[in-house]
């Protein structure tokens, strides 16, 4: 059984308006259990939209997506956090600012559970965050009762990450969620990321605009282009690629040149 | 004057409960929730009501408390599940409490005179009003401020901290946001008639207009409190919260004394929170002030 099946989803913003937007338009996607995909495109091509319909932000104008077996198409956000671990571009959307990191911790242990009048964060709980916090490298084992607000851009990212997999997801969605980092943090970030997946075998998908990252990990790239697939390359071809080769094939299928400048830059 | 001191204390301890209903959405969720002028005088409506009807004082206090509640969830269902943003949701609920508040009563204003009220007990013991109502005050306060310490201590507490955080990464995690808003609007207002009902009682009447400004006095408090004493942590700030409301009654009997005209208060109220809430301004301005000083 596929661990995900987007089968024809179409999504329009703001429709019959001057500001309509089509922003999928028949997207079919299916990953195998295990799978790490890169997700790369130029602005606008629907990457970010895609994992929002798949986290249930909003709802999808037709098609379906099953979720290990599970039709989640009309469960609302919430209802589907037991499914999947995220986290954001934004390192400020992962986490509570003036909650605490073991109180941070807690609201990701219980992702997705019924929360009831138990007390949220236990002795035992503090003993099993900090063996995780220990594995970010990063000292916050030390610093459980410090606010969130107070940790950098990097480590609330770092954390989050955590957070995302505390409970082992379905699928990880990772939503460009370096880029708001400088390079160094957002290599270790990236290899963090790269070591939770594999040590967990956990299924996932990330966007992003780095190509040289997108060629570098995973097992498997998409291209998206207005909206939907334009190449999907996996395996031995997968390993194979190069920045100028992805350059010319997006060329070709697509009929125009790349036009994302933070991709060109970087 | 240690009389004037003594009552200020004692009211403002009854005010101390209504202080920390308004830091459960203002602080916590993150809302401003007009309701509690409205249901600040329901609770006060509903226990003259009882009272007068000779039924049990304390019984008069839980039933104002329960319709306290549902005032919250009133606001929390206008506010959530019928999408109406949350500031006029309050006010909404507010405008049709004072019409429910006067079918309650029966009239504009029930005095209370002669009846047998929460301090009666204490005051049959030989104790000044002031002074019973210091008691009750003091161990009603401790009592709320405890469970509440509780409460924000479990999953549930926190599922609701998380979403007046940041309602994206609550929804991210599974917690259903619109719920968490409309329990902490439930029990922000229930704490808010529980303080009605003391505060009639105390004063000996309840009036349809008592709750006109209330939420001036919470905010008032709630950030005397904060900024006098502290919100290091939430143990903390419970006690800053309370210690504010009362710190704000000592003031107004302290202006009032030194012949400030009653009818100026709420002008003075207003004052003094627009002043406090612009601090962190001020002292930006200042700094900037300060550092362009320096510069040069």
């Amino acid at each position: 059984m596929n661990k995900l099946d987007i089968t024809g989803v179409h999504k329009t913003f703001n429709p019959g308006t001057i500001n309509e937007k089509k922003a999928l338009n028949d997207l079919n996607l299916h990953l195998q259990d295990g799978d790490f995909v890169q997700i790369i495109g130029g602005n606008g091509a629907g990457k970010s939209t895609m994992l929002n319909c798949l986290a249930g932000m909003f709802p999808v104008d037709a098609g379906t997506i099953v979720i290990d077996g599970e039709d989640v198409t009309r469960l609302p956000e919430y209802k589907r956090a037991n499914l999947l671990g995220r986290v954001f571009q934004d390192p400020m959307m992962g986490t509570a600012a003036n909650m605490n990191i073991e109180e941070n911790l807690s609201l990701a242990l219980h992702r997705g559970q019924k929360r009831g009048l138990r007390w949220a964060v236990t002795n035992e709980d503090r003993d099993f965050f900090s063996t995780q916090l220990k594995m970010l490298d990063l000292g916050l084992e030390n610093r459980m009762t410090s606010k969130v607000g107070l940790l950098s851009g990097g480590q609330r990212q770092a954390l989050t990450l955590l957070m995302a997999t505390l409970r082992r997801p379905k699928i990880l969605l990772l939503d460009e969620h370096t880029a708001a980092l400088d390079p160094k943090t957002a290599a270790k970030v990236l290899e963090l990321s790269e070591k939770i997946i594999a040590e967990n075998h956990l299924t996932a998908m990330m966007v992003t605009h780095n190509m040289r990252d997108a060629i570098r990990h995973g097992n498997r790239l998409i291209m998206m282009h207005n909206g939907h697939i334009i190449l999907d390359i996996s395996g031995e071809e997968k390993k194979k690629l190069t920045v100028e080769s992805l350059l010319e094939q997006f060329t070709k299928v697509s009929g125009s040149e790349l036009a994302n400048d933070r991709m060109l830059l970087s | 004057m240690l009389e004037i001191l003594i009552g200020a204390v004692a009211l403002g301890l009854l005010w101390a409960v209504m202080a920390l209903g308004v830091y459960i959405t203002y602080r916590i969720l993150d809302v401003a929730d007009l309701t509690v002028e409205g249901t600040i005088a329901l609770g006060g409506a509903v226990a003259a009501r009882m009272i007068s009807a000779n039924m049990n004082p304390w019984l008069s206090v839980l039933c104002a408390t329960i319709a306290g509640l549902l005032a919250g969830l009133c606001t929390g269902l206008l506010h959530t599940k019928l999408r109406i943003p949350a500031l006029l949701s309050g006010i909404l609920t507010m405008i049709a409490l004072y019409s429910i508040n006067l079918r309650v009563m029966g009239k504009s204003n029930v005095p209370l005179l002669r009846v047998e009220t929460v301090f009666s007990p204490l005051q049959r013991m030989g104790l000044s009003t002031s002074i019973s109502s210091l008691i009750v005050g003091t161990v009603t306060v401790i009592v709320v401020a405890v469970a509440l310490y509780w409460f924000f201590g479990t999953e549930l507490g926190n599922a609701i901290r998380a979403t007046g955080n940041n309602q994206n990464m609550a929804r991210a995690q599974g917690i259903n946001t619109s719920n968490m808003v409309i329990l902490g609007l439930v029990l922000s207002n229930g704490l808010v008639a529980l303080s009605g009902a003391l505060i009639a009682q105390y004063q000996s009447f309840s009036d349809v207009q008592m709750g006109t400004g209330s939420i001036v006095i919470g905010l008032a408090s709630l950030i005397i409190g904060e900024v006098l004493f502290g919100t290091r942590t939430f143990k903390r700030t419970l006690v800053s919260v309370s210690l504010g409301a009362i710190i704000y009654r000592i003031i107004i009997a302290l202006v009032l004394k030194a012949g400030m005209d009653a009818n100026d208060l709420k002008l003075f109220t207003a004052i003094t929170v627009a002043f406090c809430l612009s601090t962190p301004m001020i002292k930006g301005w200042l700094d900037a002030r300060k550092k362009n000083a320096a510069a040069r």
